[in-house]
């Protein structure tokens, strides 16, 4: 697909190809519509969010006493390793990829991604890689019980014998994962260096675009290395290589090392298009510029670069000489400068503005709290002493819980309701959201919160029962947890409800600067019908200057669907 | 700036340094007692992190706060806010102020960490080593720990059990400590992956097969404390525990003697235990799982469970 803006839309066709469905059915085919494909991804992403969800709560529900008493200790195993492998490989990637689907050709002024097929490739593989994970229950032996890293020798100790088993099934999944992500890196990169629209420079470009370029580079050198590490521990596994198995000879380190070489950036992976969520939210509810636009958008991929370069902070303990310990704890926490630059802009944003409170703004502002406090902690632990005694403890499972729950569900939270009318051209109810906002909030601060005390107490992580020093610590997590679970159902009702008869919304219900807002709500199949000329910086709040060169022209009047 | 403004800030900042002092304090009692000189050092950096760290979250939750309850737009107030873009001034300081405190903690822990000195000398002596030049300024360990008697124990991690093997060839499931000794263990595995970890010392090595790794410490508090098993190992992970008993140095040659004695018998094992009961069991099992290793047979051989209490 070209993105020529003189290529002619024909008005009445309304799907990409003739005989595509124009309904709910178009979400079950091979559409190659990024609109399609970005809300493919965040449903079917969400579903194993509630699934991840569930196991978790089970696992809350063995915490709450401290003997192993609800379930099998092999099941608590097998419960945190699929926990932690479905919400990565299958909510948290995945979620992002389909808002930056969305979201990116709008934002810049694109017809589609680069590679639309390969895009509807990268989607469909998916749901293999979710199949895979769940079939993985019901083979002998159940599920990979090796926790989300599958470190060697225990992801290699193969109680069952049997060929395919759950771990072998389990390194499919990710590898299958990997090449989706990869191909997913591709089209992004290539999409947004070559496809911005005319007038759209570098410092045009909304830093949301900027943190999904950021992120996706890290797909990119980072993915290669894991892969490489899943096809040799499946080689060991399967045929017998010794890579990794200690008693032939293999080295059980160097797979950490291919591990966290990716699975570190991994995190910014996550947290960068979060970050451009922030950069895009706060600016529109605060009704003001984002303070420091450039240095924002550039500070995304000054992330990436050093987030090459601190893997072994997640090794401080595992054998490594002393030198690496405190070459590592420097570029580890020299990731908070532009990490710390983003949270001063975001706060400047806000201050002094004109603060609209609805609930995309307060997941975002609450995201942005637990933001902070996981960065703190997040020093703390880039701290070699201070790892060496809470490493591999439940201080670390409230840490990345902050990061990840609180910092960047929270921001998917929020840009879900902030773009919501764009996607489904319907308003959310803002009294359920704000429902939901609270909940998640008190859930966040319950459930993980305690973690913090029980690791520093010496809780270690992945542990099926624990010694009755804990258990208060653990209940009150617990009771967070199933919190949490709850929280989810005012989100769903509202999605559900609304987009089948929430009230219609327009263009640009917020009132917000960007090129997703001067097309209609739901966008036509390409988006726009003349592609726009850039002439403005993104974000001109209070400035009232026009983003595109004949603005009042070329945008829809409200309610129009070409 | 006028004058209310300078007074504003002022509070505020004082406010914020009083609430991060409190934190700082109260820091340490978050942590089970300090068993090992390494622990003091340890809950006093630890302290002086959550106090600068009590100052950034509180600052930037306030400031947030304060927008939230008193600078949101009127009813129908739909218009812009100050169209300010940046400042250039403000930020630089926000970029070299935490450049210069990440790299303050970043030397902080790193002295901090040599004054420790937990990887024995083996892992420490590396030829290239780019620190060395460093390590060469910092506070030499003699300097530290003058003249300390040492004791060295060899450790033995396995599923899912540990071992502890005395100078005198003396075995037991129990680990024994001489206090105020520099302690010098030699970690081996015999399977997987497992993690050397004694919260009342701070400290945590992972056990690597195939590999010998020396770890030191000095424990300075009499007592009984848990040792755990801190790297995820399989099944029965969590009941890999073992008492630690820091004793007097009379009472722990006393013990030497008195375990040598001892013909060797089989020690408790929380994990084959469980796993003999399990597979008794006819109704709701779990997965297969890999078989725990037979008791430790040892000198000294408790026929219980660890019983250090709660910290």
């Amino acid at each position: 697909m070209t993105n020529a803006p003189t290529e002619a839309i024909n008005i009445a066709r309304r799907q990409p190809y003739p005989g595509a469905p124009d309904n709910w059915k178009r979400f079950f085919t091979f559409s190659t519509d990024h609109k399609v494909i970005g809300i493919q991804y965040i449903v079917t992403s969400f579903i194993f969010f509630l699934i991840g969800g569930l196991l978790s709560m089970i696992m809350r529900g063995e915490l709450v006493t401290p003997e192993a008493n609800l379930v099998d200790r092999t099941i608590y195993n097998a419960l945190f390793t699929m926990h932690g492998s479905i919400m990565l490989f299958l909510w948290t990637f995945p979620v992002l990829v389909g808002l930056g689907n969305y979201l990116v050709p709008l934002m810049i002024g694109a017809r589609d991604m680069a590679f639309p097929r390969l895009n509807a490739v990268s989607f469909w593989m998916i749901p293999i890689v979710g199949i895979l994970m769940l079939a993985s229950f019901l083979v002998p032996g159940g599920p990979s019980q090796s926790g989300w890293w599958a470190y060697p020798p225990v992801s290699l100790q193969n109680p069952t014998g049997n060929l395919i088993n759950g771990q072998v099934l389990w390194i499919l999944a990710v590898a299958i994962s990997g090449v989706s992500s990869i191909m997913g890196g591709v089209n992004f990169v290539t999409t947004i260096f070559k496809m911005r629209a005319p007038g759209m420079t570098w410092f045009r470009t909304p830093a949301f675009v900027w943190s999904v370029l950021a992120a996706q580079l890290i797909q990119l050198y980072g993915l290669p290395a894991l892969t490489a590490g899943a096809v040799m521990l499946l080689l060991d596994l399967t045929v017998g290589t010794s890579f990794f198995a200690p008693e032939r000879g293999g080295n059980p380190i160097l797979y950490q090392h291919f591990f966290w070489f990716y699975s570190h950036p991994a995190v910014y992976v996550m947290v960068l298009p979060v970050f451009g969520i922030f950069s895009e939210v706060f600016p529109v509810y605060a009704r003001k510029p984002l303070f420091g636009y450039r240095v924002v958008a550039v500070s995304s991929v000054m992330i990436t670069g050093i987030s090459a370069l601190v893997w072994v902070h997640h090794m401080y303990a595992s054998g490594t000489p002393g030198w690496m310990r405190i070459l590592f704890m420097f570029t580890t926490l020299l990731v908070a400068v532009p990490t710390g630059v983003k949270v001063f802009a975001w706060v400047a944003t806000v201050w002094g503005g004109k603060l609209r409170l609805n609930t995309a703004m307060l997941f975002a502002l609450g995201g942005l709290v637990n933001f902070v406090f996981s960065g703190i902690t997040g020093v703390m632990l880039g701290s070699v002493p201070i790892d060496i005694h809470v490493n591999n403890t439940y201080f670390v499972v409230g840490h990345f819980h902050y990061v990840i729950y609180g910092a960047i569900v929270f921001g998917i939270y929020a840009g879900l309701y902030h773009w919501f009318p764009k996607m489904t051209g319907r308003m959310y109810y803002e009294g359920l959201g704000k429902v939901h906002f609270a909940l998640t909030l008190a859930g966040t601060w319950l459930c993980f919160l305690p973690m913090h005390f029980s690791g520093l107490m010496g809780m270690p992580r992945r542990v099926s029962s624990y010694d009755p020093e804990f258990a208060l610590w653990n209940v009150l997590a617990s009771l967070g947890g199933f919190l949490l679970g709850m929280s989810t159902l005012p989100f769903i009702l509202n999605m559900v409800s609304s987009w089948i008869q929430g009230e219609k919304a327009p263009n640009n219900p917020w009132k917000a600067i960007g090129l997703e807002w001067l097309t209609t709500s739901p966008p036509p199949v390409e988006n726009f019908e003349e592609i726009p000329t850039v002439i403005s910086p993104p974000y001109g709040y209070g400035k009232d200057e026009p983003l595109i060169a004949n603005q009042a022209e070329v945008v829809p009047a409200d309610g129009v669907t070409t | 700036m006028n004058i209310r403004a300078i007074l504003t800030i002022s509070i505020f900042v004082a406010f914020l340094t009083i609430a991060s002092f409190w934190v700082a304090g109260q820091a340490p009692s978050w942590f089970p007692p300090q068993a090992s000189a390494e622990s003091k050092l340890y809950d006093e950096l630890f302290s002086i992190l959550s106090g600068i760290g009590t100052f950034i979250f509180l600052g930037i939750a306030l400031v947030l706060l304060y927008a939230v309850l008193f600078q949101r737009a009127a009813k129908y107030d739909d218009g812009d806010g100050p169209s300010i873009e940046g400042n250039t001034a403000i930020e630089v300081i926000w970029t070299i102020i935490p450049l210069g405190l990440v790299l303050w903690i970043a030397t902080y822990s790193y002295q901090i960490y040599d004054t420790m000195a937990v990887r024995g000398p083996m892992e420490l002596v590396h030829l290239h080593n780019p620190m060395e030049m460093k390590t060469a300024l910092a506070v030499p360990l003699d300097e530290v720990k003058p003249q300390l008697p040492t004791e060295e124990i060899d450790v033995t991690a396995k599923q899912w059990a540990w071992v502890f093997r005395y100078p005198n060839n003396v075995t037991s499931t129990e680990l024994h400590l001489p206090v105020d000794h520099r302690i010098r263990l030699a970690l081996h595995s015999d399977d997987v992956l497992h993690g050397f970890y004694v919260p009342a010392f701070r400290l945590k090595q992972d056990v690597i097969p195939n590999k010998t790794i020396d770890f030191e410490f000095t424990p300075i508090r009499v007592g009984k404390y848990r040792l755990r098993d801190s790297l995820y190992s399989g099944t029965y992970f969590a009941a890999n525990q073992a008492d630690v008993v820091v004793e007097s140095a009379e009472d722990y040659d006393r013990w030497l003697a008195m375990a040598a004695n001892q013909t060797p018998t089989p020690a408790y094992n929380p994990a084959s235990a469980e796993y003999n009961r399990a597979s008794e069991k006819t109704l709701v099992r779990g997965w297969e799982s890999v078989p725990p290793a037979p008791p430790p047979v040892v000198n000294f051989a408790p026929k219980q469970e660890p019983t250090s209490p709660p910290a």
